[in-house]
Order: C-alpha cells, then structure tokens, then sequence
C-alpha cells in the first residue's frame, strides 16, 4: 500500500479514478483534483491516461511489427521475426477458418484487434502501485493504468467494430438487401415488426456485449489486484504470483474470443443469402 | 444496516455467478470429452472451439466476482 493514511475503500477508489481532462461547470477546462469534479463535467471529458497508454501501446505495435517485415529475411530471420510471423500464421488460419468473404481489410483488422488488445491487457500485470506512484512523484494525481479497464475504450473499439459491420452489410447485400435482412427474416414480411425489433436487438447487441465482455473481466482483473496490494507487502507475492499466472490465460483469451468475434461478425456481414 | 444488505447483496452476486458458471463449464468439458473420445482426430479443433465458449461462459462469473468484490470492499468497507 502506497500511502499509509487512505482507508482501503478510499484506496481502492483513489485506484478506480482515471486521470479527467475536461470543461468544468463554471467553463474553464483543466484536470479535475477529485472524483466529484470529475464527475460533474459530464459529458465534456477525456480521460488522458486511458487515451496516452492505449496510444502509447498501439504505436508500439506498429513499430515493431513494421520494422519485423522490413528487416524480415529469408537466409536469416531473426527470433522476433519468428515470432511475428507466427502470430500472422495464427490469423490468417482463423480468418481463413471462419470468414468465408472476399475482404482483404478483415486478416489486417483482426491482427490489429488481437495485438492492442493483448498489449493493453498486459498492462495489467504490471504491479498496480509502480506507475501510478510513478506519475504522483511528477506530479500527477490520478492514473488508471490499463486501458481496457475503461469502458469508453473498450466501447470506443467495438462501436468502430460496429461501423465496419454497417458499412460492410450495406456495401455488400446492397441498402435493401440489409432492410430486408432486417425486417423479413425470421417470420416473413407481415410480422414486419416483430421481425424488426428482433434482429434490431440482435444486431445492436453485438458492439454492447463485444465491449462488456472484455471491460468486465479486465475490471474484475485488476480489481482484484488492487485488493492483493491492500495486504502487507511480505505476504502479497502469495496471493499476486497465482492470480498473476491465471490473468495471463485471461488476458490471451479475451483478446483471442475478441478477436474471433470481430471475423465471425464481419463474416455475418458478408453473407448474402439468407 | 444497510451496511449488512451490501454484504449480503455482494455475496450474493457472487455465489450465483459461480452456480452458473460452474455447471456451464461442468456441461462444457464433459461434452468435449465425449468429443475426444469418440472422434480422438478432431481434438485440435474442439480444444479451440472449447476454449472460445470457455472464455464467453467464463466472463459472466468473472464480471460477477469483480462488481461483488467493488461491493464487498470499496462500497461497504
């Protein structure tokens, strides 16, 4: 436990505040110093910290598989090449297993998905005090270290999931191919309604439980390390190392189930006949 | 009081997330078992698909435990 002085709860919620920029009731815009400010701006707020690591991490990923494919050799390939060209090995058999259109933006979109957010959740093995102690010696107050911990992340990425599905159905089956996909299918067109409010539901839950699934188990995560770190440093490494251990199957996982979803759902928007 | 409702609220949540969960996964693994045992061949691609159902029945309890936890320490403690 960092500082002495905070209750647990107080630790526990201090941990759970990510770092706001935003417009302040009175209109000037800053960082807010507590909770309830940011609460009150509302609608007009960023969260710096979750917006900087998932920049940070996305780059990162760039960078490195960018400079894998220059330096990529045939005589000699290097480790990280291999391990490179493994992952793209390992996409390219899933989409190639379950996507069944002509697409050549959904193996790029599914390598990008799975590798941000396998490097976003491995923030989360970090130790929950390092960084946050960190940046409160430079000064700042809050820090809410993984990203998909913050579900405007999570639902940041799967409403641009969402878009693609849109555009891809309409680009594909044509506007009235979709309406009619919407509106005729599962019981003919004079439930018309019936059918409207089905698939409606079907197709709106597809971004909201993308973006849930992995927020929750992310939050749940980290959330229980928090509570690990409420315990005397000596005996932390008991309970921390295991859960540590289990958090890496479900770190892989959720990206993986992500990732899996994102091809079969752009799959879906592909298929023409119904 | 109302303090003892949280309690109750958080445990709860969390003991029927693991219900659920458990007889999911329960049904989950037997069904892969008999898979394997009648067609040993197809094990590489079952173990896939298992575990990708795994990770969908496995978040709900997950999910659970971690607002209960929220409850439990950060609510009421």
């Amino acid at each position: 436990m960092a500082s002495g002085e905070l209750t647990s709860s107080e630790y526990i919620k201090h941990h759970l505040q990510n770092l706001t920029f935003g417009k302040f009731p009175d209109g000037h815009w800053g960082f807010a110093h507590t909770s309830q400010e940011a609460a009150d701006m509302g609608f007009m707020a960023i969260h710096v910290d979750t917006l900087g690591f998932s920049f940070v991490l996305g780059a990162l990923f760039l960078f490195l598989f960018a400079r894998a494919a220059k330096k990529a050799s045939i005589e000699a390939p290097s480790g990280f090449q291999n391990f490179v060209e493994s992952i793209v090995d390992f996409i390219d058999d899933n989409v190639r297993g379950s996507f069944n259109g002509k697409n050549p933006l959904v193996a790029p979109l599914a390598l990008t998905t799975f590798i941000w957010i396998v490097l976003m959740n491995t923030m989360d093995l970090v130790p929950v005090d390092w960084l946050p102690v960190l940046f409160a010696a430079m000064g700042v107050e809050y820090l809410k270290v993984v990203p998909t911990t913050d579900p405007n992340a999570t639902f940041g990425m799967s409403i641009g999931i969402f878009l693609l599905i849109l555009y891809y159905s309409v680009k594909e089956k044509g506007l009235g191919g979709f309406v009619g996909e919407l509106t005729l299918h599962p019981f003919g067109k004079w439930m018309l309604p019936a059918n409207l409010f089905l698939e409606g539901v079907n197709l709106l839950a597809k971004p909201v439980s993308l973006a849930l699934r992995l927020f929750g188990n992310m939050y749940a995560g980290e959330m229980i390390f928090i509570l690990i770190a409420l315990l005397p440093f000596w005996i932390q490494w008991s309970l921390s190392l295991p859960w540590a251990i289990f958090h890496i199957l479900i770190v892989l996982l959720q990206a993986f189930i992500f990732m899996t979803l994102v091809i079969v759902y752009m799959d879906m928007a592909h298929q023409k006949e119904h | 009081m109302e303090q003892s409702i949280l309690f109750l609220a958080g445990s709860i949540l969390m003991g029927l997330g693991a219900l659920g969960a458990a007889v999911g996964i329960g049904i989950l693994g037997a069904r892969f078992l008999e898979g394997a045992a009648r067609q040993p061949e197809l094990i590489p691609m079952l173990r896939t698909q298992m575990f990708i159902v795994m990770g969908l029945v496995d978040a709900v309890p997950m999910i659970a435990v971690g607002i209960s936890m929220y409850i439990l320490f950060a609510v009421a403690g």
